[in-house]
């Protein structure tokens, strides 16, 4: 009996997976050359709309679900092609997405954060150099591009730099008895030594001031610590780029190694906690201090608007905010501007039929260009658009950070994060940045952790 | 009632659940040790690739496979001694005729209805405060390992009660004869213990060890909740999902993540096998 059954289970496991080998096989060549049919068939249903094709766009910022799913609503109304939109929850974008785009009926558009996530999806991703929306773009170059052509079209600019504020500052300089830091208003401060010399003497000062640290706490736990490990480090990796003259490495020396290191210390020794308790908190946590004004630096950007307006109790008004740059100490520094880019690039899978790919392309062009779409960045996405005839944004921050981009006389630094190589490797060196702001391990060892998990990273593949 | 006639429907009573049994599980299963012989990044474009994931494992210069399997091993073994000991004296005193007993089966139960997430955040916070308080740093603190230890009592708070329920339904079982017997013949509450009780509950031992067993060694939300990815704390459920997802840069890091799975699945296979095996060899009947 048991023998029976075992052989039962076995043949009809066999047999079921040479069904599902079957379909799948089936599915694949559907995928290739099967489209026309399954077009026409559902076009004839359709009454002509889907014969545009249709639009599935797997959606990266869960905080914008209910927009874009409005907005998707509005572009079917107006244009009269389907168009669904999925959104996969926080940190789960990179399963979804896998899980995804094994379906016969896979996303069209979806979202890679920069040549790291190009070289995992280049099977995928369709060339956009022909397209409006590379075309209308205000900066070309900030695009996922290769020599074959152009992959990743960023969606929104997103700016960061350590978020000051004004009133708070204007209040240490009226004090008497200030240090001679060489700087007289917060506009004075244009790097690193007149930085630091600046929030030395406001910690000395911080009873006056009503602050309990100059900057907010660091809140260097996993959940937390990509403000240390992926965008203060985006600086030094950034100006150690712009030396080399390239654009990605596969050895990292970190020549701004000690940099990262003097502005690290600065934000853990006049910060609102002790380096102790530097892994406590969290980001909204140290949100939620700037707004209090318990603190009158906190490093995060132009999307961090809306958590200090949002906290309970804001002391915070708009004409407080002072967006700074991160000074590291390097050469030149003074002409340097906010960090701006985006981990946000918009990629059209090329496995989808013609038409889909055309209509993909379609919504986001809709989406940037004409008047309900535009809108609907500016009111319901709050992104900073880096299309052409943009409307302004409302966000302060974002505001500042256009103008810093605007102004000639600064140079944005690049997000060069995207190549960092991997959410590991970012793991990792926060793991570490929290052990040297607990004095477990010594800067130096950080630093050739940071440099060997780079290199083993990197030649991974 | 002949069973022959209740042999001829078997196949269409073990239908349905067969079906969906292979769609959900063994279609996956067979599909998933294809995998690991590939390379691939989403399940439609897996190339075939023999051995080379399961070679990397082992061979890549950040091997956290054997490490955190070490660890693992090192958790379930103090984690099953740990929580068996302590559900089974839960178990014994709660049988015996002390008042309360009731509300405190029901208190020592109720961790088990929380699911692992929320414990895992929930536990975060005791030990955050506690360790500010009493040790003058957090939780996570790099210079010392905590985080094992802090994994350990939150597993043993969560599957103590549900072991001490098992334990006290053997304990329940035993026939009062048998003890009364023991008594009259003169032996102490040691030798009951040792005697007469510990051999009757074998059957619950079983039970208890296999699920002890396989729920330390397959760990992952408790961990996730209270530790995030580490490579110091990952237990080997942790260390596969790392794999599989964190390594954007490694176009083999599926595979390697597959493959990782594959070998651990082998090993809980084997490991609980061989251990339910050797308990009941020990089971007595009553």
């Amino acid at each position: 009996m048991k023998k029976k059954l075992l052989s039962l289970t076995l043949c009809v496991a066999m047999a079921a997976t040479v069904f599902a080998g079957c379909g799948s096989e089936e599915s694949d060549t559907k995928t290739d050359s099967g489209n026309s049919g399954s077009k026409t068939e559902s076009g004839s249903k359709d009454s002509g709309s889907s014969s545009d094709g249709s639009v599935y766009f797997l959606n990266f910022k869960p905080e914008a679900e209910e927009a874009f799913n409005d907005i998707a609503k509005k572009f079917t109304e107006e244009e009269g092609i389907e168009c669904k939109v999925v959104t996969a929850a926080d940190n789960q974008y990179e399963s979804k997405l896998k899980a995804e785009m094994s379906k016969d009926d896979a996303p069209t558009a979806f979202i890679i954060n920069g040549p790291i996530g190009y070289n995992s999806w280049k099977d995928y991703c369709a060339d956009l150099k022909d397209t409006d929306l590379y075309n209308n773009l205000v900066d070309k170059d900030g695009v996922v591009q290769t020599d074959e052509g152009v992959f990743g079209i960023p969606l929104a600019t997103e700016m960061y730099g350590l978020i000051c504020n004004k009133s708070i500052f204007a209040d240490y300089f009226a004090l008497d008895g200030i240090a001679d830091t060489g700087c007289s208003s917060i506009e004075d401060i244009n790097n690193f030594e007149k930085l630091s010399a600046v929030v030395k003497d406001m910690d000395a000062h911080k009873d006056d001031l009503g602050i309990t640290g100059v900057f907010s706490e660091p809140a260097l736990n996993s959940e937390n610590n990509w403000r240390l490990q992926t965008h203060l480090a985006n600086v030094p990796v950034y100006y150690e780029y712009q030396k080399d003259g390239v654009s990605d490495k596969d050895q990292i020396d970190f020549s701004f190694g000690d940099q990262y290191k003097d502005i690290l210390d600065l934000y853990l020794d006049y910060s609102t906690v002790s380096r102790e308790s530097a892994s406590s908190g969290s980001v909204d946590d140290a949100m939620a201090e700037f707004a209090l004004k318990e603190c009158a630096i906190v490093q995060n950007g132009t999307w961090g608007w809306g958590q200090i307006s949002g906290t309970d109790g804001n002391e915070v008004e708009e004409s407080d905010l002072y967006f700074m740059p991160i000074y590291i100490g390097a050469d030149g520094e003074e002409s340097q501007g906010l960090c701006a880019g985006t981990e946000n690039f918009l990629a059209i899978n090329s496995q989808a039929s013609e038409a889909d790919q055309e209509a993909s392309v379609k919504f986001f062009n809709w989406l940037y260009t004409s008047e309900t779409g535009k809108k609907c960045v500016k009111e319901d996405l709050g992104f900073v658009s880096p299309f052409e005839g943009a409307d302004t944004p409302e966000n302060p921050l974002a505001v500042q950070g256009l103008e810093d981009a605007a102004n000639a006389d600064t140079k944005t630094v690049s997000w060069v994060f995207p190549t960092f190589p991997s959410q590991a490797w970012k793991d990792a060196l926060g793991e570490d940045l929290l052990s040297y702001a607990e004095g477990t391990i010594e800067w130096d060892k950080v630093i050739s952790n940071a440099k060997d998990m780079w290199a083993s990273e990197k030649s991974a593949s | 009632m002949n069973t022959k006639s209740y042999k001829k429907y078997f196949p269409i009573f073990v239908l349905p659940t067969l079906l969906s049994f292979s769609l959900a599980f063994i279609i996956p299963f067979i599909m998933g040790v294809y995998l690991s012989f590939c390379k691939f990044n989403t399940v439609k474009d897996a190339k075939w690739v023999g051995f080379t994931n399961y070679i990397k494992i082992f061979t890549a210069n950040d091997a956290t496979f054997v490490e955190s399997l070490l660890r693992t091993t090192k958790f379930t073994i103090i984690g099953v001694i740990l929580i068996n000991i302590g559900a089974f004296f839960l178990a014994y005193f709660l049988t015996k005729k002390i008042p309360g007993t009731n509300i405190f089966r029901t208190i020592f139960f109720m961790p088990n209805l929380i699911g692992g997430i929320v414990l895992g955040y929930i536990w975060k916070e005791i030990m955050d405060t506690f360790c500010q308080k009493y040790l003058g740093h957090v939780f996570g603190y790099s210079g010392a390992n905590y985080g094992f230890w802090g994994l350990m009592i939150v597993m043993g708070w969560q599957l103590m009660g549900y072991m001490m329920v098992i334990y006290i339904a053997g304990i329940q079982n035993i026939p009062e004869d048998v003890m009364e017997a023991a008594r009259i013949d003169g032996a102490d509450s040691v030798q009951i213990l040792t005697k007469i009780t510990i051999p009757l509950v074998m059957p619950s031992i079983t039970i208890c060890m296999f699920l002890t067993i396989s729920n330390l060694f397959k760990l992952y939300d408790q961990n996730y909740a209270l530790l995030g990815f580490s490579t110091k704390t990952n237990l080997v459920a942790m260390d596969i999902f790392d794999t599989f997802y964190n390594h954007q840069s490694n176009e083999f890091a599926e595979g390697m993540g597959q493959a990782k799975a594959i070998i651990f699945f082998l090993l809980v296979a084997v490991i609980t096998y061989v251990q339910l095996s050797l308990t009941r060899k020990k089971e007595v009947e009553n």
